[in-house]
């Protein structure tokens, strides 16, 4: 059996290779491809932290994926058409400076992640569930009727946002970008688990009442972790609405919620190398069985179905030899 | 005399069924109370309502704050330390994680359980759940002293226990009353409360029956009220 870490270095190692190499063998394509695994890698990362450390089954974290690509077509849009955003009697200029746009992402989803957890958190399982997805349609409804910002059409971004020193508009280099994200949020997402944060978030997911007996309150520790988990989704959905120049509602729809879940249990809850292998073999079964029928999500829901019978603990589980944690 | 813990007149009770009625104990700094009675009497109950697990009425007070009206966690950072019956470690951590996720300032450090508790060192790195019963309950008492507690709760440490490790928890429990740490202690051993305890409380039906120093407790009260 493969020791956790080498599973981690060997799958993050994997993407890099793949979109290095097709780099070099001129596939654009399949640099795209990578480019849209990473980021659902980062966005499932982040969800990673809520769901897989902390037990918080959130079916609402597309509501932070559709915050972060809302943010980055809000400040594009205007700096595209030139007109300023206005915020009640607060003017804001649009931006396509990459690091403002994140920056936004982050700080406005992170807000959101709170509310939403200060409100949801009273509640847990199957409630917790309802709530969170409750959120997330609420975003979904609001984006669909907000006219102003394309409503259910969308809104396309013409030219990707800039980032100093690197030509975005190049698919590697904009691959280079979303890939160091992804590392970022990985050794994130390691440090945390081993920090007293990390454990006390692992504790309460095991048992609130013993959590509080030692002076930690669960609700506070699960608050935080979720705030983090958000920020790090949002991230990702600017990512995403770069990747694509384009955002639209279908970004803060439940099954995007879903998808991510997906991702997780594909890979392994709670391990950190588990939303990045989840994120490539559904970015590879999406292209692979797209290619072949239409009706791919059959055989991807038949490979989940598999995975959740037989390998206990998802692909990294199966690698290890080790169940993962019980959510 | 200054007390470290007062209750008085403490009623509490799950749901629709009332377990304690009149519950009064005094515990002053430095001191190791037990708390006994036979079973059913309402000593986890009050342990409970002092860590503010389940809501009560009457006196709670905690180096004169009124525990009733923090939550749980609140109750804890004023220092409570509560060995909770059944050890209960956080299965999924490991010895040192379990240690590092109480961890609050003070003297009290990883080292300091190591020396109390030599076994937790070379368990270090195991899973909290892949322990024997012996270690766990090591493990659960270095965790509450972890939050460097002004008070020491201990519920049933050396239940289930094999004499030989029963011993060593009270070695381990004696040392510990031997540097000043306060001490509310639950356990079914009269013998081994004797040669510890300063004073007792003997729990009867839900309400205190008798208290007093412990070598005030003669033979013939121990039988009536715990069977002994």
């Amino acid at each position: 059996m493969i020791p956790e870490r080498l599973v981690t270095i060997g799958a993050v190692a994997g993407l890099l290779a793949v979109a290095l190499g097709a780099w070099a063998l001129g596939e654009i394509f399949t640099i795209t491809l990578a480019t849209r695994a990473a980021i659902l890698a980062l966005a499932a990362t982040g969800l990673n932290i809520a769901l897989g450390y902390g037990g918080l089954v959130s079916l609402g974290h597309a509501a932070f994926f559709g915050l972060g690509g809302y943010a980055m077509g809000i400040l594009a849009f205007h700096a595209q058409s030139y007109t300023p955003l206005e915020l009640g009697s607060l003017t804001i200029e649009g931006t396509k400076s990459m690091p403002v746009i994140w920056l936004v992402a982050v700080c406005v989803s992170a807000l959101a992640a709170w509310v939403i957890g200060l409100l949801s958190l009273r509640t847990g399982g199957v409630y917790f569930i309802m709530i969170t997805l409750a959120f997330g349609q609420m975003f979904y409804y609001f984006a669909i009727s907000w006219s102003a910002y394309g409503g259910e059409d969308g809104l396309p971004i013409y030219l990707r946002n800039s980032f100093p020193g690197v030509d975005t508009l190049v698919p590697v280099q904009f691959f280079g970008l979303c890939f160091a994200a992804l590392v970022l949020a990985l050794l994130l997402s390691a440090r945390l688990r081993s920090a007293p944060l990390g454990l006390a978030l692992n504790a309460a997911r095991q048992s609130p009442a013993r959590v509080a007996a030692v002076g930690i309150s669960p609700t506070r520790v699960k608050l935080v972790a979720f705030v983090i988990s958000g920020a790090i989704t949002g991230l990702a959905g600017a990512l995403y609405a770069d990747l694509n120049r384009f955002v639209s509602p279908a970004m803060f729809s439940w099954q995007l919620s879903g998808e991510l879940i997906v991702l997780v249990i594909l890979g392994g809850v709670g391990r950190l190398a588990g939303p990045v292998i989840g994120a490539c073999l559904f970015v590879t079964l999406e292209h692979w069985l797209g290619g072949l029928t239409d009706f791919w999500h059959v055989w991807l829901g038949a490979i989940l179905l598999g995975v959740v019978l037989f390998a206990r603990g998802g692909i990294v589980g199966l690698l290890t030899g080790k169940a993962g944690p019980h959510v | 005399m200054s007390r470290l813990l007062h209750i008085e007149g403490l009623q509490a009770g799950y749901g629709a069924v009332p377990v304690l009625f009149d519950v009064s104990l005094d515990l002053a700094p430095g001191q190791v109370l037990a708390l006994m009675g036979r079973n059913g009497m309402g000593k986890s109950t009050t342990i409970k309502s002092i860590c503010r697990m389940i809501p009560s009425q009457g006196t709670l007070r905690f180096d004169g704050r009124d525990l009733h009206a923090l939550p749980s966690h609140r109750a804890a950072r004023l220092g409570l330390g509560l060995v909770p019956e059944g050890r209960r470690c956080f299965a999924g951590l490991t010895v040192l994680e379990n240690l590092a996720a109480a961890a609050r300032p003070g003297p009290w450090s990883r080292a300091a359980v190591g020396r109390l508790f030599p076994r937790l060192t070379e368990r270090g790195t195991q899973l909290a759940a892949s322990l024997s019963g012996g270690e766990q309950q090591m493990l659960a008492i270095g965790r509450a002293l972890m939050t460097n507690p002004r008070l020491l709760i201990l519920d049933e440490a050396t239940e289930g226990l094999a004499p030989l490790v029963r011993a060593e928890i009270w070695d381990a429990i004696a040392e510990l009353k031997g540097a000043g740490q306060s001490i509310l202690i639950v356990d079914k051993s009269l013998r081994d409360l004797r040669k510890l305890a300063d004073s007792a409380v003997i729990l009867e039906r839900g309400r205190s029956v008798w208290s007093g120093p412990m070598r005030g407790l003669d033979d013939d009260t121990a039988h009536r009220l715990l069977g002994v």
